[in-house]
Order: structure tokens, then C-alpha cells, then sequence
């Protein structure tokens, strides 16, 4: 079955008010974003609060769906039938030839919803319902009509012109990219934090990312898999800017000079004070992490708390609840976890101590720091002039 | 900076006469040699050469020769193929600890299907006991499989004594060797060392990936693995891969025809950085400097370092290794070779291995050598705790 068109549905953009609009075109300049790299020709259209996909040339279904299921903002895709407005006899004549298309199968149970938004059309909704069942059911013999559950619903819309379809496909939900500013993603090669930068993608926010390199402590496959991580993030929030700094020295001042339990603690510290002067400078107003609280030393609520004192931005951290099996879920659902799992070391793997605190004390953690006082600024400097940035997209 | 390139154990650089060559193949002469007009008797005319060429190499005769897609493709049809030929007469198979997984794995699967496989232990230096292997051998034994080169620390094992003692106890039971790191840079003679079958890779002899052969001898039979339209009289069906196969002949007749020479330089390059290493602070030589070794390859544990981090710090220096074997890296399974030498389990995460190929020079050891003594003391203040 080739569709002509589909008809994209969208949420809380509804509700948006005066806004609506800037969602609404955030939203379409994001389907145009996601169908350019589709194979064909579309048109994208905005009329009375819902926007139409027009294919002008032929395409491949999957990857239209595909491409359409990566846009934040859409609840759900469906595949149509557009007709110019005709005689009655004929709407029920090509609405059935339509059912008959789409439903080889003989035996189902299923409503017809027939909506009728412009009343200049002779026929109401009901006696459209009505006489569409009827036209169903005496084609398909072993049919029935179930109300409450069936096994689909034919929406009739008689608009300007006339919509009908029976497919309605889950998109990704959120809002559209670009309408709730911008924050900074602490990407690692793991599995949690490209999963927290989608949920925050999700939301609307642009997403840039920075990736802490240890070499020759981490591999240069290490960085192209975080590369690669980020580019897998980017098909559904648009391109990111990746940030790839050298931690190592900082990494091995730190080694020397504090408590070996405190190391990843203290790491984590200037791993969030490097990302906030890189967002500040890129006008990200909000940090991202992929922490879950108790998962390791690092996250437990204390750690966090002791993380979160050096930085000013908030910090993000949307699987802060989340289980481990449940951050996999997601993880395999938007196509990162393979990735996530290849071998390769990183910086926050390295150099852990056997039995790093769990419940450290801000006052001696900062008494530690002030062990580096000589000559961390210089270091630290020095990080974000190794600022390598690498713009991943898919 | 001067890049030294110490990995040619995993693969080598192609010498310019073999691209060259197949270059030519590739855009000139590109018949199928199973074609009957004049392209495909030009293409059939390189394959021919190059088993001859081969045929040379080993003072065997071309008909002997028969191309593969590489090592492990060579070292699967031996396995496999002698099990299906040689079923109802045994099944029972023998090999050593120290295999490339393409011996190991055909192993495990030929045990799946019901063959017994017995396992030879090695010494500390790599090598099996010929008594151990005497004991091992049976009636119903119609297999011993044998490593000539061990890839990770070079060691050579005592094929041609192997050899006799196999025929002398079971005449009947084939030999395959994995020749893949010795051939080139060892005399290798199959009919004086009974040798039934041996395997080679065509990229470890600075000629192309994808290309390999096996000798099998004509006592010996085989049944194929790869099935199809009949190429290499039946054994291994598929359209030959004509450049490749022209590449590895020309590479293997290149590097024999100045063997001594080239083994020299190697043994000067190995040998140069074995005496820098063993005086080294904290580093085990796992390499012996004596005939019981390989020219081209070095192994070397650095107590106190991961070798990762150390190969990726050598090549921050432009000096390129591998750590425990390249093509088992790809897995941080621990080597079962270095197990096997009863290496400490400290050192078994911090072994690294160089190996030299023809444009390896001396200087590169010691260059190689005065970047490990810098990096050293470095890497081990930050040892992880």
C-alpha cells in the first residue's frame, strides 16, 4: 500500500497557548530536519492545528515511519488516504476499497469514527458511522463491530478535504527540539548517560556533550565510541556538539596528591567544573548526568551532593530513579546500548580506588582539593584549551 | 617521528612489487580463470605461477598447493576436513594448549560432535614434550595438530621430531601444522618433517589479506569444507581470488629468495631488543635468543603497567605493537598461551608483543627500547590499587 500522506499528531503543543505556534513550527523544521535524510520528497504542511507529511515522489515506508518516530513532539504517525471532498456514495465507496487495502485479513473487529469538522458537508457524523460500518460488515462476512476494543478504529475526518485512516503509529512523544533551551551532556563510553541526554532531548533541549579522554590511559577506539554514541543520540536530537578534553593530566595531579579513596569523587568534581565552563561559554543553562542514585561510590546521595556543591548550573539527571535493568531497556530501545557495551576503557574505569568512599565529607573532600592548590588552575586551563570539537550527527 | 611499526605478527606492510603485480591483475587481467576465451586462460596462467612459486618454497610438488581466503580458512579445512574424511577410522584428535583460535575453535566444535581431542601441556618456554606426544598418540588417533610458530612468544615447536615419531607410532594419522608465523622465516620441509598439511597467510609475508593456502600432501585426503563449482580440483570451490593469489606467490618467492638475509636482520632486530629489555628493571623477557625461537617475534611482561595503557602510550611515540596476540585482542579474554608458560597471573595483563617484519631495522629496537625506559617509570607511578 503506498500512503500519500501521513498525518502527524501531536500533544502538548496544544496547550501551549500563545507559544503554539513557535512549537509548531520548531516541530515542523524538525520533521523537514529528519525527512532529509530520507530517501524522496516531501511536503510539509500546517493547517488548523495539525501538520501533514506529502510525499512527492516515491519513498520507502520503513524509513519514513523510522525518520518520523525520531521527532520529539509527535505522538503519533498516521498513514492515510487524502481525498478532495466528493459525493457520498463515493466517500463510502473509496473508504471501503481503502479498509479492504489495509485489511486483507477476513475476520476482525473494529469502529468506525467519522468526525465532521466542516458542517457544510450534507452527511453528519453518525450517519457516516453508520453507513461505513454497514458497508464494512457486508463485505467482510465475519466482521464484527466492538465499540470499546477493537482490533482498529477507521477515522473519517471530513476537513477541506477528506482523511482517513486506520494506522496509528506511537512517535516518540516530548517536545519539538530547540523549544527549551540548552544544556550540557557529561557523555561517557557507558550505557546511562547517552540514555539521560535523550530523555532530556526529549524534552525540547538541545543537547551538547563533553567526553573526559585519559590518554594514553583510554584508546583512541574509546573516543570513537563515544563518538559514535553521540551520533546515535543525534538521530533523534539533531546534531551535537561533542567537546572531547584531556583529563589525564588533571587525572594523575589528582592521583598524587589526594586520598586514593576520594579520587573518583574529586575527578567527578572537576569533570563538572570543566562542563560548566564550557556550557557557560555555549549558553547551556543546565548540566546533564547519567547518574542513578546508589548505582556506584560516585552516585550514592552523599557523593552527589558533594558533586553537585562546585557548580551553579542545576544539574540534570533524568535516571536518577531509574534501575539498572530499566536504563538497559531504554539504552536498547533508542539504539544505544550495543554501542554502550564494546570494551574500551574510560577514564572513570582506570584509575578507581578498591574501595572508594560512599559517604564522603564535603569539608575533607575540599580539604583534599586544597592539596592541589599549586597547580590545578594551570591544569585546568590547560583542559579546556585541549577543547577538541567533533559535531556528530547521523 | 620515525614510525616503527612492531605489529607484523598481526598483519604486514605489502611490498610494492606484490601491489604492484596485483594491480595489474586487478584492472588488466581480470578474467575468470575458469573462463574459456584467452581472459581466462591469462588469469589461470598467474595462479599457476604462483603455485609454482609456492611449490619452491617448500620442495613440494604444485599440485600440493591449494588456495584459500587465508590462515584460518587453511586451518579449518585441515581440521574439519580430515575429521569428515577420516571419521570411521578415529576420532580421536591431538593438538596443544598454545593454538590460534582458528585451531581451537574448529577443536571445541569437532568435540561437540563427538571427537576426542587430547591437549598437550608446554613447558615454560613454549614448547611440548615429544614424550608427552608419544604417549598421546593411539590407534584411533587420526589427527595431530601442531603450532610451528607460536604468535605470541615466538617459540618453535619440534615438528620434524613430532613428525617422526607420529609416523612411527601411527602411520595412519595425518600431521597439520599451523604455519602461519613460521612460514617465510623458517625453512619449512614438508616431505623431511612429515608434515601431511600446513596452513599459511599470505598478509603475514608483506603480501595481501584474504589470501592463504594449505599444502596437503598427496597421501593425504581431505574432504572440503567450502562447496561449489569445483575450483582446486574440488577442495575449495569459489571463483579463486586471482590478485590475492598472485600477490602471495610473489611475496613467498620474494622473501625465500633472500631468506638468510632477511632472517638475519630479523634475529639482529629481535635480538637487539631482547638484550635491551632483559636488563630493564621490572620487565620479563618471555623471548629466548636460541633456536628454540622464532626470529620475529619478542614477548615481554612489564610488572606494574597494563600493556594497554603501554601500547597506547608507545603509540602516542609512533611505535606500534599488540598486546598478547592482535588477533585475540579483540577479546580481553586473558592469552591461553601465556597461561600456558605458567606466566604470573600479575604479568598476564601486561604483556605486550613486538614483532618484525622486512623494514624493520635494529635502530627501531633501540629506539623502541630508550621510549620504554622513559615511559616506564612514568606509567608506574599511577598503578591501579
Amino acid at each position: 500500500m503506498f500512503y500519500h500522506s501521513f498525518l502527524i499528531k501531536y500533544a502538548e503543543i496544544g496547550t501551549k497557548g500563545k507559544n503554539r505556534y513557535i512549537f509548531e513550527d520548531a516541530l515542523m523544521h524538525d520533521i523537514r530536519h529528519k525527512l532529509d535524510k530520507v530517501e524522496g520528497e516531501f511536503a510539509i504542511q500546517k493547517e488548523q492545528g495539525r501538520i501533514y507529511v506529502n510525499a512527492k515522489t516515491e519513498y520507502e515506508y520503513g524509513d519514513v515511519i523510522d525518520a518520523l518516530q525520531r521527532v520529539f513532539g509527535i505522538t503519533s504517525i498516521c498513514p492515510m488516504m487524502q481525498i478532495d471532498k466528493c459525493d457520498y456514495e463515493e466517500l463510502r465507496q473509496r473508504v471501503l476499497e481503502f479498509v479492504k487495502e489495509e485489511h486483507p485479513e477476513q475476520s476482525f473487529s473494529f469502529k468506525v469514527h467519522a468526525r465532521r469538522a466542516d458542517k457544510h458537508y450534507p452527511v453528519n457524523s453518525d450517519i457516516i458511522n453508520a453507513d461505513v460500518g454497514y458497508d464494512i460488515l457486508c463485505a467482510y462476512p465475519e466482521a464484527r463491530v466492538d465499540v470499546h476494543h477493537p482490533d482498529f478504529i477507521v477515522y473519517i475526518e471530513v476537513r477541506q478535504k477528506i482523511n482517513v485512516y486506520t494506522r496509528v503509529i506511537p512517535g516518540a512523544g516530548g517536545m519539538p527540539m530547540g523549544t527549551n533551551g540548552k544544556a550540557m551532556l557529561l557523555l561517557s563510553g557507558g550505557i546511562d548517560s547517552p540514555v539521560a541526554g535523550y530523555m532530556i532531548a526529549k524534552r525540547g533541549v538541545v543537547i551538547e556533550a563533553v567526553y573526559f579522554h585519559a590518554p594514553p590511559y583510554t584508546s583512541e577506539r574509546a573516543k570513537e565510541k563515544v563518538v559514535e554514541l553521540a551520533r546515535l543520540v543525534a538521530r533523534y536530537s539533531g546534531p551535537i556538539k561533542l567537546h572531547v578534553i584531556n583529563f589525564t593530566d588533571i587525572q594523575l595531579y589528582i592521583y598524587e596528591q589526594c586520598p586514593h579513596d576520594e579520587l573518583t569523587i574529586i575527578m567527578r568534581r572537576y569533570m563538572m567544573r570543566i562542563a560548566e565552563r564550557l556550557a557557560e561559554a555555549d549558553d547551556c543553562i543546565g548540566l546533564i548526568t547519567g547518574e542513578s542514585i546508589g548505582q556506584v561510590a560516585s552516585q550514592t546521595m552523599f557523593s552527589l551532593r558533594v558533586t553537585d556543591e562546585v557548580c551553579e548550573l542545576p544539574v540534570y539527571r533524568p535516571v536518577i530513579g531509574f534501575d539498572k535493568q530499566e536504563i538497559v531497556d531504554l539504552a536498547e530501545k533508542i539504539g544505544t546500548f550495543e554501542t554502550s557495551i564494546l570494551p574500551y576503557e574510560d577514564c572513570c574505569t582506570i584509575f578507581v580506588a578498591k574501595h572508594p568512599v560512599t559517604k564522603p565529607n564535603l569539608k575533607s573532600i575540599q580539604k583534599s582539593e586544597k592539596k592541589l592548590a599549586e597547580r590545578i588552575d594551570e591544569l585546568f586551563e590547560k583542559a579546556i584549551e585541549s577543547d577538541e570539537i567533533i559535531w556528530c550527527d547521523k | 617521528m620515525r614510525e616503527i611499526y612492531f605489529d607484523n605478527a598481526a598483519t604486514t606492510r605489502v611490498r610494492p612489487e606484490v601491489a604492484e603485480l596485483m594491480m595489474k591483475v586487478m584492472t588488466e587481467d581480470y578474467g575468470n580463470p575458469s573462463a574459456r576465451h584467452i581472459m581466462g586462460l591469462k588469469a589461470e596462467k598467474y595462479i599457476k605461477t604462483a603455485r609454482e612459486q609456492i611449490a619452491r618454497t617448500l620442495r613440494v610438488d604444485p599440485k600440493e598447493i591449494y588456495f584459500t581466503s587465508g590462515g584460518t580458512e587453511s586451518n579449518n579445512l585441515a581440521l574439519i576436513g580430515t575429521a569428515l574424511s577420516r571419521q570411521r577410522r578415529g576420532r580421536h584428535i591431538i593438538s596443544t594448549g598454545i593454538e590460534h583460535a582458528a585451531v581451537y575453535k574448529p577443536l571445541d566444535l569437532l568435540r561437540e560432535q563427538g571427537f576426542e581431542v587430547t591437549i598437550l601441556p608446554v613447558d615454560e618456554k613454549g614448547h611440548i614434550s615429544l614424550e608427552d606426544l608419544r604417549a598421546a598418540i593411539r590407534p584411533d588417533t587420526i589427527l595431530v595438530s601442531l603450532m610451528y610458530v607460536n604468535n605470541e612468544i615466538g617459540s618453535i615447536e619440534p615438528i620434524a621430531e613430532a613428525g617422526r615419531i607420529i609416523k612411527e607410532a601411527n602411520p595412519e594419522c595425518y600431521f597439520h601444522t599451523d604455519t602461519i608465523q613460521a612460514y617465510g622465516k623458517l625453512r619449512i620441509r614438508p616431505r623431511e618433517e612429515h608434515i601431511d598439511m600446513l596452513s599459511v597467510s599470505a598478509h603475514k609475508i608483506h603480501g595481501p589479506k584474504g589470501a592463504g593456502f594449505i599444502y596437503i600432501s598427496d597421501k593425504a585426503r581431505l574432504h572440503p569444507i567450502i562447496l561449489g563449482g569445483g575450483q582446486e580440483r574440488d577442495m575449495r570451490s569459489g571463483t579463486e581470488n586471482v590478485p590475492g593469489i598472485a600477490g602471495l606467490g610473489l611475496a613467498a618467492e620474494l622473501y625465500y629468495r633472500e631468506h638468510d638475509a632477511n632472517v638475519k636482520r630479523l634475529i639482529s632486530v629481535r635480538d637487539r631488543l631482547i638484550d635491551r629489555l632483559s636488563v630493564m628493571e621490572g620487565v620479563r623477557v618471555n623471548t629466548g635468543k636460541d633456536e628454540g625461537f622464532a626470529p620475529q617475534i619478542v614477548s615481554a611482561s612489564f610488572s606494574g603497567v597494563r600493556a594497554e595503557v603501554l601500547l597506547h602510550a608507545l603509540e602516542d611515540r609512533g611505535i606500534y605493537v599488540s598486546s598478547g596476540s592482535a588477533c585475540s585482542s579483540n577479546h580481553p579474554a586473558v592469552s591461553g598461551t601465556l597461561r600456558s608458560i605458567g606466566l604470573e597471573s600479575s604479568l598476564l595483563d601486561s604483556t605486550l608483543r613486538f614483532s618484525f617484519g622486512l623494514y624493520s631495522e635494529p635502530e627501531d629496537a633501540d629506539i623502541c627500547a630508550d621510549v620504554l625506559s622513559e615511559l616506564l617509570p612514568m606509567l608506574r607511578r599511577f598503578v591501579r590499587r
